[in-house]
């Protein structure tokens, strides 16, 4: 074995550059749409144009009769073998579930929904030919709107009677954790204060950037399927559930997967209608989405209404939180689907000791996109009503709203915490992120200069927003998964292999699609068996290389994935030491293993694990009765949750003239445990902030009365870009978990649960003298302009003919025509 | 048909296209230089970026006929001699990738925007690269690398 001078004494904590940076900086990449194949076939599908409309007929003679067409199939077609995209979480045993066909026979429930495909010689000639497809549709009357919904005026599936899904409580007095909500709201309507809000969670297309790929090739023993997808194992179970091919004869790999947060986590129709579709004809067969479809077929995220009640005594010492959501599901109940508003249920708590508290959601279905995880799922939805509440008692005791959270918050001495909702908190400390964050940020200075602008009148108002937020992550312990119904565990897999000269396999059920894990599980791996981090190779993401896993999302690849590699290493020095002990001649109980070397107690007799590998692969002498390999499995059960914490402070400056916003400051100080790679860290950070505020700022699905999604591309749907952000200024503070052995919390979906409400509180927060407390996301120009109008707070109630933009060139742009309506959701 | 002839990556090849077919397809399905993607189809996203006669491009936005007779370069021309091309190892660096899909495209621009200005300000650089999206890494990162590499090369002029 060489030694490297240079190599850090610990590899946990140490910023190495990631592995995965020498294909994906060269074009050396694996996207699934590189893949070609002898004499694959290309896939364009038929999407309906309506949002609600019954197939009276499929006319498919003149796409058939296309140049280098091979096929156009219908949902008749391939009825025998194409499977269901399946639910795993129904919230309740008698949650209402409309069938979910990959491709409909029948009626068509959402805009873009497939209808027919067609197989062609290229990727050309099938999207010529699909435009041939001639349907007969018969058109319905189509509910959009969440609210409406709710009324069964109108229903999404007219067979099931209702648009109502199911309904799901939590209530602290119900199940002990904590008092009676409408207790605690009564006597603070007599003496205390009651605050009541109805806050909109829009609904957002997740927007990864590699569109969806599917390539199946059905010619060998087993069907192989490359797709990017999240969830490779989870896939695997859905075919085999559904389309009777046995699990065992199904391979399916996720190889470079271009982003996903949540929305590569489904069981998508088209991955069904590829397997399909290739298992009929014999042959390979690719699908490759268009950045188009992808908009209007995969499935978007949020989407709630909140209606929140919260009372507190007069000082602002919170007594109770009553919690009332509807939630739009879209057409279909997705594979996590309605359990994604419940994800929230623990979280609307936050960071509170509430003594009292009720959660309640109704999800509902709608003639539009299916809706499932996005980047947090339920947590983002949860922690903006709580954070935006917190500002509103604030203001109305006439308090900092960090000095109502302080009087609030669980203090670092009273962990672990048990809540009102019945999670346990193992540890944090708010306060000392809290004060890191205020100094990073000039806090005090900040306040003293929006106190000055106010005073002069400056039409450019600043505001300052806090976020202290908490989330739940990590998903999750299987047994709580099973009392709430989840058709699957929470648990994660690992094995490791030591090979004979000396190099180290790592193979995890995780599956990264960017987060790093090929770098990040390397040096755990390297510092607990003493390896050279350049030695360990980390295999992901084929189910045939992998076979047990339950993949990645819900920030829980490392403190689920990350604890079961540690237990393999474990396992691997366990079975070493006898074998050692064989070679030193020693007594098993007299070794010591420390940076990879198994050394007797007192003398300067070792041996090193790769040379016991090599040995025991070898197996010319080894004891009798041992099995000849130290390679180990291991698979974890989570115990609990992960409670990553942390402050964020926003400034945004507000032209009250024109309504314009403009970012001036953002730090946050995130508490997640300990951090193995804090490059990697910093970067789930930063993607994080960008998507909450994003949300805050620009982005929204939007469709339009006949349920047509309007923002169905990227020039609508406004993503945003270097122009529009930023730099932040990011750090930590360290209450490392005691739920896993490294300390560990989740990072991945923290700054997008944290930004959106620190956002907001720092949009109304400039504008609240006016007499604004609420402006509805994405607040655009025109939705700040409209509510200072409609507050009367500016000196001319008409718009100044002679407004102007008071900030400088290279502000951040706001897209003045980005999400004004909110078209149907209204 | 239409015949083309492109040199791509130092390499001249001789093609009959389709005078529809875009340079990004022809890229990548013709000449198999799939290292460049397609993330859009409204040319907003940048992942196709290449260059075309030294000046970036967006692949998507260029039919393979217009290429006729000219040079292009994609991601996996600009390493020489297995050595990194400063914007490459400054995106590695700086960990400005996670996913990876857009980096292609952000590299292909950036060391395109160091050209037009090789000291770009942090305001120029967010201009600069604006019409390259990215949904991982919130841009920090990128526009650290950019700046970076641009004062990797001012060291290297002085």
């Amino acid at each position: 074995m060489t030694a490297v001078d240079d190599r850090p004494t610990t590899e946990i904590g140490t910023a190495r550059r990631r592995k995965e940076d020498a294909r994906l900086v060269t074009g050396r990449t694996r996207w699934t749409d590189n893949i070609q194949l002898p004499g694959m076939l290309h896939l364009a599908m038929v999407r309906s144009p309506f949002a609600h409309a019954r197939i009276n007929g499929i006319d498919t003679s003149e796409a058939k009769a296309a140049p280098n067409v091979i096929a156009v199939m219908t949902g008749q077609d391939i009825a025998d073998i194409q499977g269901v995209n399946i639910t795993a979480w129904p919230i309740t045993t008698d949650q209402v579930n409309p069938t979910h066909l990959p491709m409909p026979l029948e009626r068509v429930a959402h805009t873009g929904e497939v209808v027919a495909v067609v197989v062609a010689r290229s990727a050309a000639a099938a999207r010529d030919a699909a435009e041939l497809v001639d349907v007969d549709y018969e058109e319905l009357p189509a509910v959009l709107d969440l609210k409406a919904a709710a009324t069964d005026e109108v229903l999404a599936h007219p067979d099931l009677g209702t648009n109502k899904s199911a309904h799901w409580q939590l209530d602290s007095a119900a199940q002990g954790s904590g008092g009676d909500v409408e207790e605690a709201i009564a006597k603070a309507r007599e003496g205390g204060i009651v605050i009541e809000r109805e806050y909109r969670q829009q609904r957002l297309i997740p927007a990864f950037m590699e569109p969806r790929s599917t390539v199946v090739d059905p010619t060998g023993e087993q069907v192989v399927m490359w797709t990017a997808t999240q969830a490779p194992h989870v896939l695997r179970f859905c075919i085999a559930a559904t389309t009777g091919l046995p699990e065992s004869k199904i391979r399916v790999i996720a190889p470079d997967v271009g982003g996903g947060f949540g929305g590569k986590l489904q069981s998508t129709p088209e991955e069904f209608i590829t397997l399909a579709v290739a298992r009929k004809l014999g042959k390979p067969c690719k699908y490759t989405e268009t950045r188009s479809e992808t908009m209007v077929s995969a499935h978007h995220g949020r989407d709630q209404w909140q209606k929140l009640t919260l009372s507190a005594e007069k000082d602002g010492t919170v007594t109770g939180l009553k919690v009332e959501l509807l939630a739009d599901l879209g057409a279909y109940a997705a594979l996590v689907g309605g359990g994604v508003p419940v994800l929230g249920a623990w979280m609307f708590n936050a960071i509170y000791k509430f003594p009292a508290y009720q959660f309640n959601t109704t999800n509902y279905y709608t003639n539009k996109t299916w809706v499932d995880a996005y980047r947090g799922a339920g947590r983002p939805e949860a922690t903006y009503a709580i954070e935006r509440l917190m500002d509103e008692l604030a203001a109305e005791v006439g308090v900092d709203p960090l000095e109502i959270r302080e009087k609030n918050w669980i203090r670092h001495d009273e962990f672990p915490f048990t809540t009102v909702a019945g999670m346990t908190y193992d540890s944090g400390n708010y306060e000392a992120a809290t004060a890191r964050a205020k100094e990073l940020f000039g806090y005090d200075e900040l306040r003293a200069e929006q106190k000055r602008r106010r005073e002069s009148g400056d039409p450019v108002q600043l505001g300052i927003g806090v976020s202290t937020f908490t989330e739940m992550c990590g998903l999750a312990p299987s047994r709580v998964l099973g009392s709430l119904n989840y058709g699957a565990g929470g648990w994660e897999s690992a094995s490791i292999r030591m090979l004979a000269t000396g190099t180290v396999e790592v193979v995890t059920g995780a599956s990264a699609h960017g987060q790093g894990h090929e770098t990040a599980w390397s040096q755990i791996v390297a510092d607990r068996l003493g390896v050279p981090f350049e030695n360990v190779e980390v295999l992901h993401g084929d189910t045939q290389i992998a076979p047990k896993g339950m993949d990645t999302y819900g920030s829980r690849s490392l403190v689920v994935g990350g604890e079961a590699l540690v237990r393999a290493a474990d396992k691997v020095i366990e079975k070493a030491k006898p074998l050692a002990a064989h070679m030193l001649e020693a007594s098993v109980d007299d070794l010591e293993f420390a940076a990879g070397r198994f050394t007797v107690k007192g003398t300067d007799k070792g041996v090193g694990l790769t040379d016991i590998a090599l040995s025991i692969w070898t197996g010319h002498d080894y004891p009798e009765g041992l099995e000849p390999s130290l390679d180990a499995d291991a698979t974890f059960d989570p115990v609990n949750f992960s409670f990553p914490h942390g402050t964020h402070l926003c400034a945004m400056e507000v032209d009250t003239e024109t309504g314009a916003t403009r970012m001036r400051k953002y730090v946050c100080v995130d508490d997640i445990g300990v951090i193995i790679n804090p490059l990697i860290v910093e970067g789930q950070v930063h993607g994080g902030l960008v998507q909450g505020i994003a949300q805050a700022l620009w982005e929204g699905a939007e469709y339009d009365e006949q349920g047509t999604l309007v923002s169905g591309s990227f020039v609508d749907y406004t993503l945003p870009t270097t122009a529009d952000t930023i730099s932040f200024v990011t750090d930590h503070t360290t209450s490392p978990s005691t739920s896993n052995s490294l300390g560990t919390k989740g990072v991945g979906e923290a700054g997008t649960i944290a930004s959106t409400p620190a956002v907001v509180n720092a949009i109304v927060d400039a504008v609240r003298h006016l007499g604004i407390d609420d402006v509805q996301m994405p607040c655009t120009p025109e939705r700040v302009w409209k509510a200072i109008q409609s507050a009367g707070g500016t000196q001319d109630a008409a718009p100044a003919a002679d407004a102007q933009s008071h900030f400088g060139d290279g502000a951040p742009n706001q897209d003045p025509a980005a999400g004004t309506t909110d078209g149907a959701a209204q | 048909m239409t015949r083309i002839s492109v040199t791509v990556d130092g390499v001249s090849y001789t093609d009959e296209v389709e005078p529809r077919t875009l340079l990004v397809h022809y890229l990548r399905e013709v000449v198999g230089k799939v290292g460049t993607v397609v993330g859009c189809d409204t040319s907003n996203c940048g992942a196709c970026t290449v260059h075309l006669d030294g000046r970036s491009v967006k692949s998507c936005n260029v039919l393979a006929v217009q290429a006729d007779g000219h040079e292009v370069t994609t991601i996996e021309g600009l390493a020489t001699n297995g050595e990194l091309h400063p914007m490459q190892a400054a995106f590695h660096d700086n960990h400005a990738l996670q996913c990876g899909y857009c980096t292609p495209g952000m590299i292909m621009q950036a060391v395109d925007l160091l050209r037009e200005n090789p000291h770009p300000t942090e305001d120029e650089i967010r201009q600069g690269m604006e019409g390259n999206l990215c949904r991982c890494t919130g841009y920090h990162n990128i526009v650290k690398a950019v700046a970076a590499a641009a004062g990797a090369s001012e060291r290297s002029d002085a």
